[in-house]
C-alpha cells in the first residue's frame, strides 16, 4: 500500500516493520514526530525521557535485553547522549539497536548546526543517510539488521528537510521470527571494565573495516552512469538536489555515509572526467576523498555554512565556470519591503508578565532553550543569553563569580520544567553547593511547550498520555538544598514583582517557581471559557502602556482618539488579564 | 528546472492551517497517479510566525523544495504573506489569495503600519491573480473557519486534476463531522 508519510513518519513505520520493541527519545525538532508516531504501533514501547543520554541508555538496556530498540533525538542531543554512545560503540548490541540523529542545517530551529557525520567518525558506529521518506523506511528497516550483522549500534541521519518533507512511500508487513528477549549474562562484552575494553578495542576496528568493504556491494550506495564529464558523490537530501540541477551528471550515491566505501569510490572516480562532492556543512566525504589521493572538488566552491538548495548549488558551480547545471528563470518579482513576522509567545502565555517583571528590573537574565527564548524579542526583551539545554543556571552562578556585588543581583536564571529536569537540575546542585547568590526562576508550564507540547517527569502524564507520578519541583529543589523556594502566579504582576524583587536581593541560592500551565495544554482548563479582555474607548488615553507586554492580542490603532487607542482582538484574547494590571487609567476590562 | 513538474508554494502565518492544506493537496496528487514531495519547516515558525509549504507533483519529483522563481502556483492565506514570498513565483505564475490581513508584532506594538498597496502590487507583478474572500464565502458555506477549503477550492481550479480525486482526498483528511461544510466550501471555491 501506499502513503505520503513525512521521513520522521516513515522512520516510525520502518521500526514498527524491523519489529523494534522499544523507542525512547527527548523531544527536539526536527526529530520530536518520530516517536509521536510510534505510539501508533502497540508493539513498541514508547516513551519520552528526560534527557538524551537517559533516552540512550533505556534503548542500550533494551538491546542488551535481546529486544530491538529506537533512539531518536535531535543534533544537538547527541552531545548529551554522547558518553554511552562512545561505549555502546564498544560494547555493540544484542537486540538491534538504531540511533537517529536529526541534523538542522539553516538552525531552523536550533542553536548551531553541527554535522553529526563527524559523531559516527568519532564514536566508530556505521552512519545511514536516508535521501527521502521511502529510504527512511528503508533505511530504518536495514539499520536494525545491520545492527545485529555487525554487532554495532548505528546511526540513522536525517536533515530537517529530509525529517519534515513527505512523499510516496510504500509500506510492507513487519518481520517475523525474530527472538524472544530474555536476560543473557555476558561481562566480558557488556562490563566495559578496562581489561574488557581493551579486547573489544581491536573488535571494532575490524568491524569498520568489514564494513567498509561490505559498502562497496551494498544496494545503498549507488553507481548511477550518465554523462561522464562530471561524476558527483552525494548523499540525502544532497542527492535530490543534484538530480534536480544535473540530470545528465554521473552520481555516486551514497546511503552509507561512515565508513565509505572506499573501492566503490576509487571505481566511480575511475569512469568519470572530474570528480565533486555535494554535501551539507563539514566536508566530511570531501576530506577522506581527498586521503585516498583522489582529486574532488567540493567546499572550494560549495558553502560550509547553511542548508544547501538546488539553486545554492547551481549558483555555486556556475560560479566556478562549470558548465551542466540546468539554469533556472529568475523571477521577476521586486522582493517587498515588508514587516518581519518572527514568532511570539501565545496570548495566555504564563511567561509573558515574568519577562515583562525581569525586562522592569533590569535583570541580566541568563536563558535557556524552549518557548521562553522568545523573551528575548521585544517588547519583552529580557534574555542576555542562551547556550544549551541546562546551562542557563551555571552560566547564571559563573557570572556572579566575577560581578561585583552590586551585580549580583542583578542575575537571574530561567529555564523550563522540561529543561530543568533535562540538565538544568545539575547546574542547581552546583549553584547551591557553591552558594552563588543569582536566583533561579523555573518557569514550570507543565509542558515541553516548545517542541510542540509534549510530556515529561513533571507533567503527570506519559507520552502514552497515561496519568502517572509527578515530579514534586518544590520538594526537588529542597532536597538539592536550596533554603529558598518561593510559588508565584505568573499572571499576578504585583506578587511576580514583589517576589522576584525579593530574592534577587538575597546574596544566597534562591528559586521561584511559576505555577501556571502552558495555555496550549489541551487536558487544562486555564482560565474561565469566554472571558476576554476590552479596552474602554473613553477610558483609553493611548499610553501604550499594555503594548510593553507584546500580546499578539492587543493592537495599536493610530488612528484612533488623539493618541491613537489599543484594541483587543476577542477572537486571540484568552482572558489572562495580564494587561489590565498594566493600564493605570482602567480602561482594560473584562467583557463575557 | 520544472521538467513536468507542477510546483505550488503555500504561505501564510503559523497557526492557518496551512500544513493541512498542503496535505490535502499532496493526497489529491498522489491519488490522481502522480509523484509528490512536500516540504516545510515547524518549530520556530509556529506560534504566529510566516510559514511556507512547498508541494510538487509531476512524474518523477526529486527535491523537496520549490527552487527560486519556479513556482507556477503561489497560495496565500493572508495577504503580507503572500507579498513576502513573490519571488518564489515564475514569471507569468498564478496567485489565490485569501483577503485577510494579520498584523505582525512590530505592527501591533504600533512600530510600523500594515503596508498599504499589497492587492495592487501583487495584480501589477502578477496579473493571474485571484483574491478571495474566504471568510465571508466559507460563512456562506456554513462556517467561517472553512476559509481555507475556499481557497484551495479556487486553487482546484488551476490545475488539471480531476475533480473526484480532490473530493476523495477531502473526504480522507477531514473529519466527518466537518466534511459536509468543506465539501461545500471546496466547490464554492472551485467555481471562482
Ligand atoms: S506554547 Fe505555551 S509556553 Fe509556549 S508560548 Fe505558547 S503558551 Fe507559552
Ligand atoms: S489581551 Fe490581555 S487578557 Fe487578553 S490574552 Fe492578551 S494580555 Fe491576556
Amino acid at each position: 500500500m501506499k502513503e505520503i508519510l513525512s521521513g520522521n513518519e516513515a522512520i516510525a513505520r520502518g521500526a514498527y516493520e524491523a519489529g523494534c520493541r522499544v523507542a525512547c527519545a527527548y523531544p527536539g525538532t526536527p526529530s520530536t514526530e518520530i516517536l509521536e508516531n510510534t505510539i501508533n504501533y502497540k508493539e513498541i514501547n514508547s516513551s519520552w525521557a528526560p534527557n538524551e543520554k537517559v533516552a540512550l541508555e533505556v534503548a542500550i538496556g533494551a538491546s542488551f535485553g535481546g529486544g530491538r530498540a529506537l533512539c531518536t533525538m535531535k543534533h544537538v542531543g547527541v552531545n548529551v547522549a554522547a558518553d554511552p554512545l562512545f561505549t555502546l560503540s564498544y560494547t555493540g548490541v544484542n537486540g538491534g539497536l538504531v540511533l537517529v540523529t536529526a541534523d538542522d542545517p539553516e538552525m531552523h530551529s536550533s542553536q548551531n548546526e553541527q554535522d553529526n557525520r563527524n559523531y559516527a567518525k568519532f564514536a566508530k558506529v556505521p552512519m545511514l543517510e536516508p535521501s527521502d521518506s521511502e529510504e527512511c523506511l528503508q533505511f530504518t528497516r536495514l539499520a536494525f539488521e545491520l545492527s545485529e550483522q555487525y554487532d554495532t549500534p548505528v546511526m540513522l541521519r536525517t536533515t530537517t528537510r529530509i525529517s519534515h518533507s513527505k512523499s510516496v512511500v510504500e509500506l510492507a508487513e513487519p518481520v517475523t521470527g525474530l527472538p524472544q528477549p530474555q536476560l543473557v549474562r555476558n561481562a566480558a562484552k557488556l562490563v566495559m571494565l578496562p581489561g574488557n575494553a581493551r579486547v573489544r578495542h581491536p573488535l571494532v576496528e575490524e568491524r569498520m573495516s568489514k564494513l567498509a568493504e561490505a559498502g562497496a556491494s551494498m544496494a545503498i550506495n549507488r553507481l548511477e552512469l550518465r554523462d561522464t564529464s562530471i561524476g558527483i558523490i552525494t548523499s540525502g537530501a544532497c542527492y535530490q538536489y543534484v538530480r534536480e540541477v544535473f540530470p545528465e551528471a554521473s552520481t555516486l550515491k551514497l546511503g552509507m555515509v561512515h565508513p565509505l566505501p572506499q573501492t566503490l569510490i576509487r571505481d566511480f572516480a575511475s569512469r568519470v572526467e572530474r570528480l565533486f562532492v555535494v554535501e551539507e556543512l563539514d566536508p566530511f566525504i570531501e576530506d577522506q576523498v581527498k586521503a585516498m589521493g583522489l582529486a574532488i572538488t567540493g567546499k572550494e566552491i560549495l558553502p560550509i555554512c547553511g542548508e544547501l538548495t538546488p539553486e545554492r548549488i547551481q549558483k555555486a558551480f556556475a560560479a566556478a565556470g562549470i558548465q551542466g547545471a540546468i539554469v533556472a528563470s529568475s523571477s521577476t518579482a521586486e522582493p517587498a519591503k515588508l514587516p518581519p513576522r518572527p514568532p511570539n509567545m501565545c496570548p495566555g502565555c504564563p511567561h509573558r508578565g515574568v519577562f515583562y517583571t525581569l525586562n522592569q528590573l533590569k535583570a541580566y537574565v541568563t536563558g535557556d532553550i524552549g518557548c521562553y527564548t522568545l523573551g528575548f524579542m521585544p517588547p519583552l526583551s529580557a534574555m542576555d543569553t542562551c547556550v544549551c539545554m541546562g546551562a542557563s543556571v551555571g552560566m547564571a552562578t559563573g557570572v556572579t563569580k566575577v560581578v561585583s556585588s552590586e551585580e549580583q543581583k542583578k542575575v537571574v536564571a530561567v529555564i523550563g520544567d522540561s529543561t530543568f529536569l533535562h540538565t538544568g537540575i545539575n547546574g542547581l546542585m552546583d549553584m547551591v553547593y557553591n552558594q552563588s547568590p543569582a536566583t533561579l526562576i523555573i518557569l514550570d508550564n507543565r509542558i515541553t511547550a516548545m517542541t510542540g507540547r509534549q510530556d515529561n517527569p513533571a507533567s503527570g502524564f506519559t507520552l502514552m498520555d497515561d496519568p502517572t507520578h509527578r515530579v514534586d519541583l518544590p520538594l526537588l529543589c529542597k532536597a538539592v538544598g536550596v533554603q529558598h523556594i518561593r510559588l508565584i502566579d505568573p499572571f499576578d504582576l504585583e506578587q511576580t514583582r514583589k517576589v522576584i524583587q525579593e530574592e534577587m536581593n538575597r546574596p544566597e541560592p534562591s528559586v521561584i517557581i511559576t505555577d501556571k500551565p502552558c495555555v496550549l495544554i489541551k487536558r487544562e482548563g486555564v482560565f474561565e471559557k469566554g472571558i476576554v479582555l476590552e479596552v474602554d474607548e473613553e477610558g483609553c488615553v493611548g499610553c501604550r502602556a499594555c503594548l510593553k507586554i507584546g500580546c499578539p492580542a492587543i493592537e495599536w490603532r493610530p488612528g484612533e482618539g488623539q493618541r491613537g487607542k489599543a484594541y483587543i482582538e476577542p477572537l486571540l484574547c484568552t482572558g489572562c488579564d495580564v494587561c489590565r494590571q498594566l493600564c493605570k487609567f482602567n480602561a482594560i476590562g473584562r467583557s463575557k | 528546472m520544472s521538467g513536468g513538474i507542477t510546483n505550488i508554494l503555500l504561505v501564510g502565518v503559523g497557526g492557518q492551517g496551512i500544513l493541512l492544506a498542503s496535505e490535502i493537496l499532496s493526497e489529491t496528487f498522489m491519488l490522481a497517479g502522480f509523484d509528490v514531495k512536500k516540504s516545510e519547516i515547524h518549530g520556530m515558525s509556529q506560534r504566529g510566525g510566516s510559514v511556507v509549504s512547498h508541494v510538487r507533483y509531476g512524474k518523477e519529483v526529486f527535491s523537496p523544495i520549490v527552487p527560486e522563481g519556479q513556482g507556477d502556483i503561489l497560495f496565500g492565506f493572508e495577504l503580507m504573506e503572500t507579498s513576502r514570498y513573490l519571488s518564489l513565483l515564475k514569471p507569468g505564475g498564478t496567485v489565490v489569495a485569501n483577503d485577510l490581513r494579520i498584523a505582525s508584532p512590530s505592527i501591533l506594538m504600533g512600530k510600523e503600519s500594515y503596508p498599504e498597496g499589497l492587492v495592487e502590487g501583487i495584480r501589477e507583478q502578477f496579473p493571474d491573480f485571484l483574491l478571495v474572500d474566504g471568510h465571508k464565502l466559507a460563512s456562506e458555506a456554513g462556517n467561517a473557519r472553512a476559509a481555507n477549503t475556499v481557497l484551495l477550492g479556487a486553487v482546484s481550479k488551476r490545475l488539471d486534476i480531476d475533480e473526484k480525486f480532490w473530493l476523495e482526498a477531502l473526504q480522507k483528511m477531514v473529519p466527518p463531522k466537518a466534511l459536509e461544510i468543506n465539501r461545500k466550501a471546496f466547490l464554492m471555491g472551485r467555481s471562482l
